[in-house]
């Protein structure tokens, strides 16, 4: 399984965590479609806590952290 | 050790408290985070704080905006700020700049503090910021609002972490922000503010706090690059 784990405004109408099959997904675009969270709406792509961008592999076992851009103050 | 101080002492040692307020430190912004960022600047004893903010109060800022009230609209933020802080402590020197932070501008505003806050509203602000602060060697401690979240982090100069937060992203469409979101970040902000000036470990430091209020969640993130 490919744990996803969702923050902030990502999670607003979708969840904050899922378990999805590790074989149904190549790399982290696979995934924001499956969400449909749009590329621009990501800030930082986690794969195993590492600074990652959404088109690079991921695999079965694989925790994913996503997090949208937080402009305000 | 001053009796307004006394209850931050074993919190903090005389010699900490010194320490404190012998240092400059500058708030970008005096809104939603600023204005709690100043007020715990000021009642904790910095010695030396500048804010930095070219706009006036509206309306729509008193939903959040310790410094606004209905009488301060159209005000310019800095010198409320200034006025403001000189009821709270007088004894610390503020430095009110009311002006934008630009790229003509911020070397000039920024150098010689030893630690700048975050309390701009847009990523933009922020990437001018960041970048000023890496090339000045300034520690930045960073902290974003929206709605219902907060984020913290402490952006040491050279760590690219800065980028990593705020990329070529666009404006979030979102600018909501609830009273208490501010309070909750510049606490988190002013803390770990205070214990880099005083020389102590500090978490944030490669880390990035994140806060959801809705889930009443907190997360610290490693970032490893």
């Amino acid at each position: 399984m490919i744990e996803v784990r969702l923050f902030a405004t990502l999670r607003e109408g979708r969840g904050k965590v899922f378990f999805l099959e590790g074989d149904e997904y190549s790399c982290g675009t696979d995934i924001l479609k499956e969400f449909q969270i749009p590329e621009e709406e990501v800030s930082i792509f986690l794969i195993n806590g590492f600074h990652s961008k959404p088109q690079d592999p991921v695999k079965d076992g694989d925790v994913l952290a996503i997090f949208p851009p937080v402009g305000g103050g | 050790m001053k009796t307004r101080y006394k209850r931050n002492l074993y919190a903090l040692s005389e010699d900490e408290q010194k320490k404190l307020s012998e240092k400059r430190v500058c708030i970008v912004g005096c809104g939603g985070l600023g204005g709690y960022l100043l007020e715990y600047l000021l009642r904790i004893g910095i010695g030396h704080i500048t804010v930095i903010d070219g706009d006036c109060f509206e309306e729509s800022n008193l939903n959040r905006q310790l410094l606004s009230d209905e009488n301060s609209i159209r005000s310019s933020k800095a010198h409320t700020a200034k006025k403001h802080a000189y009821t709270v402590n007088s004894e610390v020197t503020v430095h009110a700049i009311d002006s934008f932070l630009t790229e003509n501008n911020s070397e000039e505003l920024l150098k010689g503090h030893d630690l700048v806050l975050d309390a701009v509203d847009s990523l933009a602000a922020r990437r001018l910021m960041g970048r000023q602060c890496a090339k000045l060697g300034i520690p930045l401690v960073y902290g974003a609002i929206q709605g219902w979240y907060a984020q913290i982090s402490l952006i040491m100069p050279g760590s690219g972490m800065l980028d990593l937060l705020c990329g070529q992203h666009t404006e979030p469409s979102d600018k909501s922000a609830l009273s208490f979101t501010p309070a909750v970040c510049a606490s988190f902000q002013a803390a770990e503010a205070v214990k880099y000036l005083c020389g102590r470990e500090c978490v944030l430091d490669g880390q990035i706090l994140y806060v959801d209020l809705i889930h009443m969640e907190t997360e610290l993130i490693c970032i490893q690059t």
